[in-house]
C-alpha cells in the first residue's frame, strides 16, 4: 500500500490521482484520518471505482442517497458468502462463518425471523430492568480522581454482560465470550492482532462452537427460554443447523451485539467531550438522551463498511456496476453525506430525525439487535446524567486497525470526585 | 382535507389531518404522532413505521403487494399479524378520509 507522501491527510486526499485513492486501507481508521478522503469523493467520484486495492478492484459507494439503494435492492446485490460475503475481504476459502446477515432470501428470511424474538419489542421491556441494575453498579463501582480506561471498566463491563444474558451463559465467565468475539473479528495483519492466521482463528471458532454446543443440545431438551441458544435450539429450521451451521449463527450474535456496542459507548464519551457545548445542553436537558443516542450511534458509525456482490449489471449513481462486481457501501462516508444529513460533520444532541442515520444499516439486514444497542445507551446516559458525573477525558481514542469496525480500544478519562 | 385516526398501543387516539398525496407515515411524523418511528425516513427500508389497519379499512386499503419490497420488510416486523402495514407504502387521498390505524406495542 501507499505510503503516505505528507502527513497532512487533507493534502494527501486531495493532491492524489483519483484512481489511486483506496478507502479500504485499515490504516485510515487506525490513524482517524478516513474524513477528507470521502469528503472528497462524495464530490469528485461519489461511485468510485477502484482498480487496485489489497483486496482487488471495487466500487466504493460513498452517498448516503446510493447507499440506501444499493440496500434496498437485495436481489440484484447479493450478500451471500457465495459470491464473497459482506466484507470487503472476501472470507477464506472452506473457513466461511455463514449466517444470515451473509444470505440470501429465501434462506436468510427464515433464520432472520427465527432469530428475532430475542431481540423483538417485548423482550426488551422485559431486560431493561436487569440492564439498568448493572449499569448503576458498573458506574457506582468507578473509582474518581484516578484515571482509567472507560473502554474496560465500562463499555466492555457493561456489554460482556449483555452477551452473557443474551446467551444465558454464566456472567463469571463472561470474558471467555469477549475474547472469542476478538478473535473472530481481529484483523490478523494487525500489530495488536491475538490470531496471526485463517486457520488459527478457525480453529479458535471451532472451539467457541463445541462449547456453546453443549449449552444447545442441552437446552433442546428443555422448555423454550428468551436467550438466543435456547431459540434456537428450538426453531424449526434453526433447530436442525449442522455444527457448522450453529458456528455461524452463533457468531453473528456474539458479534453483532458486543463490539459494536461497547464502540457506541465509548464513542459517545468522547464525541461530547469534543463538543461541551452539546453536553452542557444534555446536561441542562436529560429529556434529550432519546435523540443523543442515535446521534452517538451516527458519529461513532461502529461498522465502517458492507459489502455486496452485484448478480447482474446494474447502475449506481450513473456509473455501470458489471455482474460480478465487489460494491462497498461506506457507512462511515454515508454518515457524513450533507445532502443527507443536515450538518454531518457536527455532533448535535437534538437533531430533529436523529435515526435517519446508516449505522444500522437498511432493508432486509437491517441490524436486528439496533433497539437493544439503543436501549443500552439510553440506560447508560441517564444513570450517568443522574449521578452528575464530571467525565474528563484525558486523551484521544486509540482506533483498531480495521476497515470494518470501528473499535475503540482505549479511552482514559478521570471522574471528579 | 381527509384525516387519520392514529391509536397507540396504550389506546391513546390523535386524530390528524393528513393531506392527500402524503403517507400515512408522514402524517404521524409530521403531528409528533408517537409510536410510528420511520427510521428510514420512508424508503420502505426499516419496518419502523409498521401499523395495523382498523378492519372497517382493511379490505379498502389492501393487504401489501406479493413479492414487494414491503412485503419482505412486513415479514421481519415483530408481531406482524394479517391487517399489518408499513405505513410510509399507504399514500392519503379523499377515499381514505377517516382511516384508522393501531400501532403495534413497539418498533424495531
Amino acid at each position: 500500500m501507499d505510503t503516505y507522501v505528507s502527513h497532512d491527510p487533507r493534502e494527501d486526499a486531495y493532491s492524489k490521482p483519483l484512481d489511486k485513492l483506496d478507502v479500504s486501507d485499515p490504516q485510515l481508521y487506525f490513524t482517524d484520518t478516513w474524513y477528507p478522503y470521502f469528503e472528497r469523493l462524495r464530490r469528485e467520484d461519489p461511485v468510485h471505482y477502484t482498480p487496485e486495492s489489497p483486496y482487488g478492484p471495487y466500487w466504493a459507494i460513498t452517498k448516503y442517497k446510493d447507499i440506501m439503494k444499493v440496500e434496498v435492492n437485495h436481489r440484484v446485490f447479493s450478500s451471500s458468502d457465495e459470491f464473497g460475503g459482506i466484507t470487503i475481504e472476501d472470507p477464506p476459502q472452506g473457513m466461511e462463518r455463514t449466517s444470515f446477515i451473509r444470505m440470501d432470501p429465501p434462506e436468510h428470511d427464515e433464520q432472520r425471523k427465527e432469530s428475532s424474538p430475542t431481540v423483538n419489542p417485548m423482550n426488551l421491556a422485559k431486560m431493561e430492568s436487569l440492564i439498568r441494575e448493572r449499569t448503576c453498579e458498573v458506574l457506582d463501582g468507578l473509582p474518581r480522581n484516578e484515571e482509567f480506561n472507560w473502554v474496560d471498566r465500562v463499555s466492555i463491563e457493561l456489554t460482556s454482560r449483555m452477551l452473557a444474558t443474551l446467551f444465558d451463559y454464566p456472567l463469571e465467565d463472561r470474558r471467555k465470550l469477549i475474547r472469542w468475539s476478538e478473535i473472530v473479528i481481529t484483523n490478523i495483519n494487525a500489530p495488536d492482532a491475538i490470531v496471526r492466521s485463517e486457520e488459527e482463528r478457525f480453529a479458535e471458532q471451532l472451539k467457541f462452537t463445541e462449547h456453546m454446543n453443549e449449552l444447545w443440545e442441552e437446552r433442546a431438551k428443555r422448555p423454550p427460554t428468551f436467550d438466543i441458544i435456547s431459540i434456537l435450539a428450538h426453531g424449526e429450521v434453526t433447530g436442525k443447523m449442522t455444527l457448522r451451521q450453529r458456528m455461524g449463527i452463533l457468531i453473528l450474535f456474539l458479534v453483532g451485539g458486543n463490539d459494536t456496542t461497547r464502540n457506541s459507548m465509548s464513542g459517545g464519551v468522547w464525541g461530547l467531550s469534543q463538543h461541551p457545548d452539546q453536553f452542557r445542553k444534555l446536561r441542562e436537558n436529560p429529556a434529550l438522551v432519546p435523540s443523543l443516542v442515535p446521534e452517538i450511534i451516527r458519529w461513532q458509525t461502529p461498522v465502517i463498511h458492507m459489502r455486496r456482490t452485484a448478480l447482474e449489471d446494474a447502475e449506481i449513481g450513473g456509473k455501470k456496476v458489471k455482474k460480478g462486481d465487489k460494491v462497498v457501501i461506506w457507512y462511515i462516508s454515508a454518515n457524513r453525506d450533507e445532502d443527507a444529513i443536515e450538518n454531518a460533520n457536527s455532533f448535535i444532541v437534538d437533531r430533529p430525525r436523529p435515526r435517519e442515520h446508516m449505522s444500522f444499516g437498511f432493508g432486509i439486514h437491517r441490524c436486528l439487535g439496533n433497539r437493544l444497542a439503543e436501549l443500552q445507551l439510553r440506560i447508560l446516559w441517564e444513570e450517568i446524567l443522574k449521578r452528575d458525573l464530571q467525565i474528563e477525558v484525558l486523551d484521544k481514542p486509540v482506533y483498531a486497525y480495521s476497515n470494518f469496525l470501528r473499535s475503540i480500544k482505549s479511552l482514559p478519562v478521570r471522574l471528579a470526585a | 382535507m381527509p384525516k387519520v385516526t392514529y391509536i397507540e398501543y396504550s389506546g391513546t387516539e390523535h386524530q390528524v389531518e393528513v393531506p392527500a398525496g402524503l403517507s400515512v407515515m408522514r402524517g404521524a411524523i409530521n403531528n409528533a404522532v408517537p409510536g410510528i418511528d420511520a427510521d428510514c425516513g420512508g424508503e420502505c427500508a426499516c419496518a419502523t413505521c409498521h401499523v395495523y389497519i382498523d378492519p372497517a379499512w382493511l379490505d379498502q386499503i389492501g393487504p401489501p403487494e406479493p413479492g414487494s419490497q414491503e412485503a419482505s420488510m412486513l415479514g421481519f416486523a415483530a408481531a406482524a399479524e394479517p391487517n399489518s402495514r408499513l405505513s410510509c407504502q399507504i399514500t392519503m387521498c379523499e377515499e381514505l378520509d377517516g382511516l384508522i390505524v393501531r400501532m403495534p406495542e413497539g418498533q424495531h
